[in-house]
């Protein structure tokens, strides 16, 4: 008999969950929002797109081959996932080697030096967007006009948060279906919030993530911004305009559902993830309402990002049988 | 919406259609077997017979030493060649009674026609006593004794009466075959039980992937109302003894020391349930179980009606399950069942199917890097923190599992079984367990 | 210049005040402790591997200054010399010990132990061995996961890939005993340690009866009692089917090597007996 017995704890089967797997399904995730700016922004998106996560994986596979020297898996699409992510976050307008730099501060030091993929405490694609928008403000700051007639035109337009901000506007002029379907300026991934709403659906039906951080950041974001126009203005109009317009304007759905979602840098548990998300979203007003920068999304979801081990370490679940 | 319980839980596929279909078959007579003194939780039984003496089916070979511990009776009929260690299913030598087969004689005192016998006037204590004498043991894979189970301490009280029929481990199906063909010893059964525990209401929890025992099972029992048929959403590990309290009462026992009874329940697996009905009313002791022998490249998966003792070898080799190759042989179902390192390793009363791998589905994946998806935690069953468990019991941070409640876990392997990261979780937390375990009981002897 | 002078100032006053404070503080939470205690922390080899049973040095050295016997504290890893340097500083009486040094008893390779399956679990003795006997046939021998690697502090052991087995290095090894309490199959032993790592002992642990040994391994104790007939120095006992030589009345005779019909006791940095007869024919 030419029998190999093979012995090993249980259990003895696997669900088909796989870290390739969940990676890649954030990939599909975001695919209709890159189609949506394709179709925007014209075909310098996928240039930058390609630039990013070709970099990113570049970065990690030299990174874990040479510096590490340890196993190089760069086929588990993590650094295909902030490649992307990172991509998603830069004007459609950016000089290809302000990605490239962003890159290298994404992996090589955002992500490699913390131990690599479920180690960095910080979310890399955001860390470099970050560290983009202080080091390179002017080339992260214009965004070019969004139209649905192909190319972009060349002059920059504001964005809705950079227009409220310096009081430019008047919000019953904002055309709230067009924030929703992708006619807005901004980073190009944020810009559709019915394509990224899409993926968040399909994240959520094929179990990568849970409903909880996305919607206590939006459901705080929303309920701030409502206090807030109660507070400050008058005609009723806008008591409702006003939460619709900061859910849709700038990162909000980008960031809860595809940035402060990163599994490493989010907490483990749902009670934690619910703290988690209600920090994002109070900071993120407070900086859009208060603070010099027209968009918080990114500085929220860092700041965040560094509590979550103290979440980690005094949030717990309850023990089944606990009182 | 079908009742299930509060936390976590995972949905492996199920893989029953192999086996559920056949019937119940007896397998043929070995013509020797080796029957270990520990089959059960507690302390290992005395042998009361000695090499050289003649044993008839049924006839008590070994005695149980103390309160937890249980009989062990002759499987078939011939004479005691040894009593000595030999290698378990993991390799491990253990006392066993070796008896060879000649004929097959049963115990006068055993009424082996097929009449169902209803009616039962004993006492509770009586029944008890007969179920201790039967040897018989919980038949889902925990083998912790009956009579112990049904004793209830002084100062509390039973409610409620649960049988689990719910058998959610994947592949297995002797307790679903045991519900459809012996549906009215089990319902006779349930009523002992009730009787015993002095109960006026039971529950059979069956999962929503069983609807014909269901319907089975409720047909039989007419306008009866003392015992309730409850479907339960199909969910693993709801057959676990905590899980299924919880689904059909919404009562979560505490953490140990606190059992069942704390909440007022008590549990029993439907072919235990079989096995006490004949125990109490037709004195046949515990000396053969339906074993599911099944997996994917099982030529004919069966379940078979076997005598104590057969070696399992013999099962696959009937079930012609034995073919080239890599293969893991499983004692039990591929959640919680134990790989065989020896399969001459004899059937047990703990044994309710033997599932064969074959090829890759024999092997684990590669573990890499824990992503912190949280997929342990969402998972778990009991509320805990599978990834800082495992982290901790790699660093042997005994002193940190046990802050983080260790001891409530229950082994079933929902956290392994959903990592995307193939981290083998379940073995640390599982070493984890038993170092804290060990730690606790130091320190309370000491106390 | 307003601005300099006046942060300059500010910064001083800061730093008077925290100063003032700092100095409370500290008179207030101030620890009275024993002096010869960082004295004789210093005097120990400052490996902290726990040998001693104490979570580290300090430990150890809280315990000699603090206690009057010391006869039961030592420091295997300093050994005796430092151990006399301690006790004359502390005006003690030093405790003595042989030197020793941490053997693997088996000797079940791959080539002599075949593999009866594969295990697949995670790497560790630990958990291998709370699930089963082992991918051989023994239920005693070495696993070779290497929990005692892991335990090591000094790097002294490793599993050989040729063999599978554990193996000391005995010039590294400080008989701290981490990989004898690491083994969850008990196969290490802290023995005597002979000039030139010098060692005979009887490389294997298995309890089963000859019969089963043989079938298992080929390198196994089969329990012959061979070796304790030929032992002139009763260093030799064998119980439950299992030699065991006594390292400390074994005088390295060499004879029961020659016995052995297995070949399960092992010499090392000794060459072997020359039969008599041998030497006999010979003339």
């Amino acid at each position: 008999m030419s029998n190999r017995f093979f012995v090993s704890p249980a259990p003895h089967v696997h669900s088909d969950y796989s870290t390739t797997r969940l990676m890649g399904d954030v990939v599909i995730a975001l695919l209709p929002a890159l189609m949506v700016s394709v179709r925007v922004f014209g075909w310098s998106v996928l240039a930058i797109t390609a630039v990013s996560i070709a970099s990113c994986v570049l970065l990690e596979f030299l990174v874990q081959k040479y510096i590490v020297k340890g196993p190089v898996t760069i086929c588990n699409l993590s650094a295909v996932v902030t490649g992307l992510l990172l991509a998603m976050n830069l004007p459609a307008n950016i000089p290809l080697w302000i990605v490239v730099v962003g890159a290298v501060v994404a992996i090589g030091v955002a992500k490699m030096p913390f131990g690599g993929l479920g180690k960095n405490l910080f979310n890399p694609a955001l860390a470099a967007r970050v560290f983009l928008l202080i080091a390179y403000p002017v080339q992260m700051t214009s965004f070019p006009k969004p139209t649905l007639e192909g190319f972009a035109d060349v002059y920059s337009g504001a964005t809705p948060l950079g227009a409220a901000k310096a009081g430019l506007v008047n919000f019953a002029e904002f055309d709230v279906a067009g924030m929703f379907t992708g006619a807005m300026g901004g980073s190009f991934g944020e810009i559709s919030a019915l394509a990224l709403l899409l993926g968040f659906a399909y994240l959520l039906i094929r179990k990568v993530i849970t409903w909880h951080i996305p919607v206590a950041i939006l459901a705080t974001m929303a309920l701030f911004a409502t206090i807030f126009a109660g507070v400050r203005f008058e005609e009723p109009s806008m008591h409702i305009l006003f939460p619709i317009f900061h859910l849709l304007a700038g990162g909000a759905i980008l960031g809860a559902v595809f940035m402060a979602t990163d599994y490493v840098t989010s907490p483990m548990t749902p009670k934690g993830m619910i703290i988690y998300g209600i920090g994002i979203g109070a900071i993120t007003m407070c900086i859009r309402l208060w603070g010099a920068y027209p968009e918080g999304m990114s500085f929220a979801i860092l700041i965040m990002n560094s509590t979550v081990p103290l979440i980690n370490k005094y949030v717990k679940p309850k023990r089944f049988g606990a009182k | 919406m079908a009742k299930t319980f509060p936390i976590g839980g995972v949905h492996p596929s199920d893989n029953k259609q192999w086996s559920k279909g056949s019937t119940i078959e007896a397998m043929e007579l070995p013509d020797v077997v080796n029957i270990p003194l520990s089959q059960h939780i507690g302390a290992p039984a005395t042998a009361i017979v000695k090499r050289g003496d003649k044993v008839v089916v049924g006839q008590k070979i070994a005695e149980a030493t103390g309160f937890m511990s249980a009989n062990i009776h002759a499987p078939i009929s011939g004479t005691v060649t040894a009593v000595d260690l030999q290698p378990n299913g993991q390799g491990i030598r253990q006392m066993m009674i070796t008896i060879k087969r000649e004929d097959d004689i049963w115990d006068e005192a055993i009424d082996r026609s097929n009449t169902i016998i209803e009616e039962c006037n004993l006492e509770p204590k009586q029944i008890i006593e007969k179920i201790k004498e039967a040897g018989i043991v919980g038949m889902g894979g925990a083998t912790f004794p009956t009579h112990v189970k049904l004793s209830i301490p002084e100062g509390k009280r039973a409610e409620i009466l649960i049988i689990n029929g719910v058998e959610c481990e994947p592949y297995l199906t002797s307790d679903y075959r045991t519900m459809l063909e012996r549906g009215e010893e089990l319902i006779a059964g349930t009523r002992i039980l009730m009787r015993a525990i002095g109960v006026t209401t039971a529950v059979i929890g069956i999962e929503a992937n069983k609807p014909d025992a269901v319907k089975h099972l409720q047909s039989l029992l007419g306008e009866a109302t003392d015992i309730k048929v409850q479907m339960l959403k199909t969910q693993y590990p709801q057959g676990g003894e905590k899980q299924l309290i919880a689904a059909v009462t919404s009562r979560q026992v505490p953490a140990p020391p606190a059992l069942p009874i704390d909440v007022g329940a008590v549990v029993c697996n439907a072919s235990t349930t079989v096995a006490v009905y004949e125990a109490v009313q037709k004195n046949k002791p515990l000396i053969e179980r339906v074993v599911t022998v099944t997996g994917s490249k099982v030529a004919t998966p069966k379940n078979l009606l076997t005598r104590f003792g057969t070696p399992v070898e013999a099962l696959l080799a009937k079930c012609g399950a034995i073919v080239d190759g890599d293969i893991k042989v499983i004692n039990g179902g591929p959640m919680m069942g134990r790989a065989l390192s020896n399969i001459a390793m004899p059937v047990m009363k703990g044994c309710s199917g033997i599932t064969v791998m074959v090829g890759d589905q024999t092997k684990r994946g590669v573990e890499s890097a824990c992503i912190k998806c949280a997929k342990c935690v969402e998972a778990c069953p009991m509320g805990l923190e599978p990834y800082l468990l495992s982290k901790q019991a790699r660093k042997k941070a005994w002193d940190a599992m046990e802050a983080n409640d260790i001891t409530i876990c229950i082994e079933c392997g929902c956290c392994q079984f959903t990592c995307p990261a193939n981290i083998p979780l379940l073995d640390y937390v599982r070493l984890g367990k038993q170092t804290v375990m060990g730690i606790i009981r130091a320190r309370n002897m000491k106390k | 210049m307003n601005t300099l002078i006046y942060t300059i100032l500010t910064l001083c006053i800061i730093g008077v005040v925290a100063a003032v404070v700092l100095y409370f503080v500290a008179q207030k939470f101030k620890v009275e402790e024993d002096p010869r205690i960082d004295q004789t922390e210093k005097m120990l080899p400052g490996a902290n591997c726990g040998g001693c049973g104490f979570p580290g040095c300090r430990g150890l050295a809280t315990a000699l200054v603090e206690s009057d016997d010391i006869s039961a504290l030592y420091c295997s890893v300093g050994g005796d010399e430092c151990m006399s340097k301690i006790a004359d500083y502390l005006g003690k009486v030093a405790p003595k010990k042989e030197p020793q040094t941490a053997t693997v008893r088996c000797g079940g390779s791959c080539e002599k132990r075949p593999k009866t399956n594969v295990y697949t679990g995670a790497t560790s003795c630990a958990i291998a061995s709370s699930l089963y006997a082992g991918q051989t046939g023994c239920a005693y021998g070495c696993l070779g996961y290497g929990d005692c690697v892991e335990a090591c502090a000094f790097d002294a052991i490793h599993i050989n890939p040729e063999t599978g087995l554990a193996e000391v290095d005995a010039d590294k090894c400080t008989a701290c005993g981490a990989c004898v309490s690491a083994c969850p199959k008990g196969i290490i032993e802290l023995r005597k340690r002979w000039p030139k790592n010098r060692a005979i002992y009887v490389s294997c642990v298995s309890k089963d009866k000859g019969a089963v040994t043989m079938k298992a391994c080929k390198a196994g104790c089969i329990g012959c009692r061979k070796c304790e007939k030929v032992c002139e120095f009763g260093a030799i006992t064998v119980e439950n089917n299992l030699a065991f030589i006594d390292s400390t009345k074994c005088r390295l005779c060499r004879k029961c090597v020659a016995e052995c019909p297995t070949g399960a006791i092992r010499m090392i940095g000794l060459a072997p007996l020359v039969k008599k007869e041998e030497v006999k024919e010979e003339k």
